[in-house]
This record gives structure tokens, sequence and C-alpha cells, in this order.
């Protein structure tokens, strides 16, 4: 359980006392501190003139949480390699319960070794606990002064601002005395409780391990896992595919005794610097054919905007499929023909696998097919999902013989609107101009009269649902034939409704 | 007599050429019916399979009549027993498209007669990813026909990328229908060309707008005569187009050639 402090650029003016600055009530305010500066005095919260006065060579970078975010992420997917319960503890923190793990690396001291070995390697300066829940773990790595016989005594040792509480409470502690975990945990938890909430009670309990809050990981363990692990880092790129391969067939022997085809498949290089690169890719279709895979694979690669750099080298690729399904057993095929299974082909020509192949190199929401949705609101009454997700096409509602299209082939969402000029405020439109061009009607029909949805609302009410919409089907001089509706029900709803173009018909 | 002689010879002729070429069998995909017996007869006999076909839209208000009459083509490259999922439509279009066009709406192409379970919509974010994703659908034989929809003209849509998406084409037999929006033809190695535009529909009961009519040019034909307009209208039920039952405009059926025989021929059908 670590806690990653600050990292400095690798440059020489590295030893200098840096800081991270934020505009907070007007001033810009140190936000972050490295040991250097807090050593010689600066504290987050001191204004960024009053720290320049102090220290005139102070190192200021701007205070940016995303980043931080982004790069405690990325740490966490590379912790993963010493357990699958690896949890961000958000802003500075990681929480990794290495119960069961430990003996991978002989011992919990030489995994600790590792890690920190690590991420001192990519400059980070890291302090680190090990406890018997999180929460005291996570206290530990903070507030731990003096070293201590056993972690209950270290626990009851802590001052009251490991346990987390909010800043009043905190105080209230403080000011009635107990001011360390030890003094909190001594008294009865009834006047606790009735004095600074159940909320202090709770927190005192699981720090000291009476109760138990679960971790949450940032990723759930895959039911199926297979790692390579090499002694030496392999620096190419080409190599570590060649691995993947191998996992990919024993991953696929494992999906065939359980008669489970994999639909998601995560891929995992770790570099030996604690970086991680994941490579994700999905099938429509539960799939159990190694070279598919691998094609996949390949075209996630391809599709990256940067690709895999190994760095110093890969020690460890990890593959898991997190989602199966299951799948028949398959027959062998026939030379020369194709492999076929219960559920459709799975192969270089079948759809599905065009599909896939699209899916993993721009993205899920690229390809999509259409399903019907059971609403009168004219954009709502279908949905767009991913194509590999909606794998048995959906049925749509015959038209009626003989009618023209009632509905648009092309439906703007939102609405484009237009300026009309019509007879009357409540009447059909006359001409209409829509993106700068005039357009006369010459033929209409209408309106179709579309309400909102009130009795999806919480009282019944009108109000903040929309307004109702009366659709007219237009054509205008040239043939061109609209969809477009007045938005709001003259004098009763709206004293000027606006007119749109909601779609085009063939 | 003698004609039929001629026509032999040409086959022989014809034979021999293509035995000349790369080796390829060109003949053999065939063709499927264009849904009007005078298209058809302009066209040699039908829309050909495994080959890329251009769709222009004479205006971008013509969106709705240019990118109907492309997939109404995939529809009947369909065989007629055929349900919409054993082989599905693969509709290729642009971040783009969706924002100048609006998105494909299921309802109105169910009205068309098309059926929305039987097409995968794909939108990429620039024609270079467009023309990429197209060249690997046309080699997937399961599909029924590949629309690649592009909205101006982008410099990567040239006569290289062309050829190769007639070539993917043929390589899987898979019909490619390249439908063109705000652009101008320029070369290419398309087996027809057609422009599409909005007709004004036979009024229905109270001045309503009818069926969906479309002006159709055929601007080019790499094989025969190019240059012949029609007015039709689509029949959803038919799954056919027809000639206007009643119009006030001017038709503009050639005198002679095919088209008019089979304009005739409808006419003739229908009356």
């Amino acid at each position: 359980m670590a806690e990653p402090l600050r990292w400095a650029p690798p440059d020489d003016t590295r030893d200098l006392p840096t800081a991270t600055v934020e505009k907070i009530r007007g001033a810009m305010r140190l936000s972050t501190v490295d040991t250097d500066a807090l050593t010689l005095g600066l504290l987050p919260g001191m204004t960024l003139a009053d720290a320049r006065a102090r220290i005139p060579e102070l190192r200021v970078f701007d205070c940016d949480p995303h980043a931080d975010q982004d790069w405690l992420e990325r740490l966490c997917d590379g912790a993963r390699r010493y357990t699958p319960m690896a949890a961000l503890d958000p802003p500075h923190g990681l929480v990794l319960d290495i119960t069961g793990c430990a003996h991978l690396f002989g011992g919990e001291s030489e995994l600790v070794d590792d890690a920190l070995d690590r991420l001192a390697h990519s400059g980070m300066r890291v302090r680190h606990a090990l406890g018997s829940t999180p929460e005291a773990a996570h206290a530990l790595a903070r507030f731990a002064a003096a070293p201590a016989p056993d972690e209950a005594s270290a626990l009851r040792r802590l001052p009251v601002a490991a346990l987390r509480l909010e800043e009043e409470s905190e105080l209230a502690l403080r000011r009635a005395g107990l001011k360390t975990v030890g003094d909190v945990a001594s008294r009865p938890t009834a006047t606790l409780a009735a004095r600074f909430g159940a909320g202090a009670v709770d927190a005192v309990h699981r720090l000291l391990g009476k109760a138990a809050k679960p971790l949450d990981p940032r990723q759930v363990a895959a039911a199926i896992s297979l790692e390579r692990r090499f002694p030496e880092p392999v620096a190419r790129t080409a190599y570590a595919l060649a691995v993947l391969k191998e996992l990919v067939i024993e991953a696929v022997g494992k999906l065939g005794e359980r008669g489970q085809g994999g639909r998601r498949f995560t891929a995992t290089f770790f570099r030996s610097d604690g970086m991680a690169f994941p490579l994700r890719v999905e099938t429509s279709l539960p799939v159990r054919n190694p070279p598919a895979i691998m094609r996949l694979f390949r075209e996630r690669i391809d599709s990256l905007s940067d690709p895999i750099d190994p760095g110093f080298g890969f020690d460890l690729v990890r593959l898991s499929v997190p989602v199966a399904e299951a799948l028949g057993p398959t027959q062998l095929a026939l030379k020369g023909g194709e492999e076929r299974n219960t559920q459709g082909r799975i192969g270089e020509g079948s759809v599905s696998g065009l599909v896939d192949a699209i899916n993993t190199r721009t993205g899920r929401r690229r390809i999509l097919r259409l399903s019907p949705c059971d609403t009168h609101i004219p954009e709502q009454t279908q949905l767009a999902l991913p194509a590999v997700e909606a794998r048995t096409p959906a049925v749509w509602d015959a038209p009626e013989v003989g009618e023209p299209p009632l509905r648009p082939v092309h439906l703007f969402d939102p609405p484009q609107s237009i300026e009309v000029i019509a007879g009357v405020p409540e009447g059909p439109p006359v001409q209409f101009r829509w993106r700068r061009s005039l357009h006369q009607v010459s033929r209409y029909e209408g309106p179709e009269r579309i309400a909102p949805e009130w009795w999806k609302a919480p009282d019944g009410a009108l109000e903040g649902h929309g307004l109702t919409r009366d659709y007219y089907r237009v054509e205008d001089a040239r043939g061109r034939r609209f969809w477009i509706f007045r938005n709001g029900l003259f004098g009763a709803e709206t004293k000027n409704p606006n007119w749109f173009v909601h779609g085009l018909f063939a | 007599m003698r004609v039929n002689d001629s026509t032999s010879a040409l086959d022989a002729l014809r034979a021999r050429i293509d035995r000349l070429g790369d080796g390829r069998d060109r003949r053999v995909s065939g063709s499927f019916s264009a849904g009007h017996p005078g298209l058809d007869a302009a066209i040699g006999g039908g829309v050909a399979r495994g080959r890329l076909h251009e769709v222009f839209g004479a205006e971008p208000e013509d969106a709705g009549s240019a990118s109907a009459f492309t997939l109404l083509l995939a529809l009947l490259a369909k065989t007629p027993g055929e349900t919409g999922q054993a082989s599905p439509l693969l509709w290729l279009r642009t971040d783009d498209a969706m924002r100048r066009s609006g998105m494909p709406y299921g309802p109105g192409l169910a009205d068309m007669g098309i059926d929305p379970a039987g097409i995968i919509l794909a939108v990429m974010p620039d024609a270079l990813a467009l023309l990429r994703a197209a060249a690997d659908a046309l080699r997937c034989p399961a599909l029924c026909a590949v629309v690649i929809e592009c909205w101006g003209s982008p410099k990567v849509l040239d006569l290289t990328a062309s050829r190769r998406l007639t070539l993917a084409a043929e390589s899987a037999g898979t019909t490619a229908l390249l439908l063109r929006m705000d652009a101008q033809p320029s070369p290419s190695t398309a087996e027809t060309r057609w422009r599409i535009a909005a007709a004004p529909s036979a009024p229905l009961a109270a001045n309503a707008p009818g069926h969906s009519s479309f002006d159709i040019d055929l601007l080019r034909r790499r094989a025969g005569p190019d240059g012949l307009a029609w007015r039709l209208e689509w029949k959803r039920d038919q799954r056919c187009f027809v000639e206007p039952p009643l119009s006030g405009a001017v038709v503009p059926v050639p005198a002679a050639g095919p088209a008019a025989d089979g304009g005739a021929l409808a006419l003739g059908a229908a009356g």
C-alpha cells in the first residue's frame, strides 16, 4: 500500500524545492509541496508570493488534478502485477490487497521492495505501510511517526486526523482532548456516537479492524486469466506478441473445457518500469478461434495512435477473458473448409468478423445497429446500439399496405430550426427557409399531433416535459419532401411557436 | 439472322478479350434487376453484382432521395426470399454525413420497405477511415451490398481509390454502392453512374404528398449508351419502380433506345 507523494522531472534542477499552485479564493496558493519545500517551511495553502519571498529558487508548476488522476490510474494498472485487487485511493494513494499474493514474490517484504524499486525508478517518492485493513494501511502510511511494537499499538498512537473525519468533527475531538486514535477508541461508543456522530464510531471500528468495508478494485478479476513472466525484460514487441499468441491458445483451451467462448479479451503488457499497456478487444459472438482473436489484437495495435512502447522491456504479459459465454463444441473443419459452429460462422468472411474488426479499429460507438423503442417521441423511437452487442436483430413493424412513407429516412437530432411563413399561426406552412434556401410548400399533410409523454412525469404535469408538436409532411415545388413541426400549441402553450425541420423523406 | 451472327461474334470476341486480361472471370457474378424494366434494359439487363456503382445526389437537399435510392438498389440486390438478417447491408458514413443529413431513421426506412434490422451502420471519423473500412467490407461475401456515403470531394477519393474499391468488390462479388453527396462526378472505375433528385410526387387525397418519386439520370455506363433519364415512383409493396400514374411534368424518355422499349413495356403492363 503506497502513497506516491510527488514526482520530479528528470533534469539537473530536480533537487530544488518544488510545489504546485492553484488559484484558491482569488490568490495563487500552493496546493502541494515536495519534501524539500516542506523542510524549508513551505506549507500547502500558503500564497505563492509568500513562498517566493521565502524561497526564491522554488520551482512552481500548475496543479493539474486530471493528470494526477490519470497518472494514479496508470500506476494502479501497473500494480495489478502484484494482485488483482488494486484500488485507487484518491487523490494520492493506491491500496493493494496482497492477501494470498505475497508468497508469489517470496514474502511481504520482498513484494514491497519490488514495488518500491519500480516506483523509485520512475522518479516517485513513496511512503507505504502494511496493515490488516485498507484503512489501517492508509492511516499508517500517512501518519505513522515512531515505530511501534505491533500494528494495534501503532494505530492507537496515530493522531485523530487518521480517522478521515470531517474537519469539524476532527476539531471537536481535539477540543475534547482526544488527540490520538487510542484516546477515541477508549471512550464508550454510545457517548462517542451521541457527541460526534455515528461516522466517528464507524471510522474507529474500521481503522481498528472491528468492522470491514470491502475494497473496490479498479478492475474486477476475470474468470480466466493467464500470464507469462520473463526472467529478463523483453524489449521486442514482436516477441511479446508471440507470447500473447501462446497465451491465447492456452486460454482457448480453457474456454473449450468450460464449453464457453470469449466475448472480451484483455491483454496487458507490463513494462519493467511499472507501467502497463492494456489492450481490449471485443467480439460480437463468443469466439474460440486463436487466429481470429490474434487478428483483432493486431487490428487494435494498428489503430493505436502511439504504438506500444516497450521502453526498457516487458517483464510480464497477461491475458484475461473478462466476459465469456456458452459456446458448444466445434466440429473440426475439413481440409480447406471453414470452421463452423452452432451459432454461425466465425471467420474471415463472416459479417460478425467484419463487425469485430471495425469495432476494434474504430471503437464500439461507431458501428451500430438500429433497434426500435416503444414510444411516440420521434427521436426516441429508435436506439442505435453497438453492433457487437445487438446480436439478435430487432423486429420492426411492417408498414401498412398502400400508405406512402409517413416517417422520414433521415432524422435530425436535434431538429434544425427553420423560418416559416404560415397563413395563420396554427395553420399549415406556406413557405419556409432552411439552410438559407427558400422552399415553397406545394403539398402538405397534417398536422400529426405528438404530445409530450405527460404520463411519465412524476405528478402528471406537462410543465418542463417539452411542448406539443404539430408535424407536417410537406413537399416543396421541386419535389423534396420534408418532415417539419411547430413546437408548441399557439396560444395555449406558447405565444410564438418555433418551427423545425426534423427529417428528410425520400 | 445477320444480327444474331454479329452478336455471337461479339460474344466470342468479348470472351477472348477477357482471357487476355488478368485471368479473372468478370462475367461470373451476374446482375440483379434495378426494379424497372426500362432501367434494366438501359444498363444491359440489370445492375452488375460485384462492381462499383456511383450514385450522385443532385443537391444536398436531395440527401433523403439519393440515400433511399441507393438503399433500394441494395435491397434489390438481395434475392427476394432472403430475409434481411441473413445477408445484411453495411452502410458506411462519416461524421460529416451524420451532421449534414441526420441520422438514418428506422421507422422511415421500414416505410420504404427496407428492413432496418438488415442494416449495419458504421460511422467513420473521416474519408480515409471510410475507404479503408469499405475496402475491408467489400471483401466480406456475407454482405448483400456495401453503401459508402461520402459528402464533398475528399482528396483521398480519387481514381486509385475507386480502382481499389472495384477490385475489392470483384474479389468477393459484393456490390459496392458509392453515394456521393455535394460532389461533382470525377473520373472513376464505376460500372454505372447515376444522378438522383427528388421528383414531385403524385398527390394523394387532399393534395397530400404521395409515394416517393425520383428523377433518375444515368450519367455514365461503362459499356453502353448513357444520358438517359427517368421519373419513377417506388412501389414498396411490389418492390419495384413504376412510372408515376399521372404527372403534369414532362417525362424525358428518349425517343429511341432500350429505355423507350422498357418504358413502353412497363406502360403496357400497367395498362
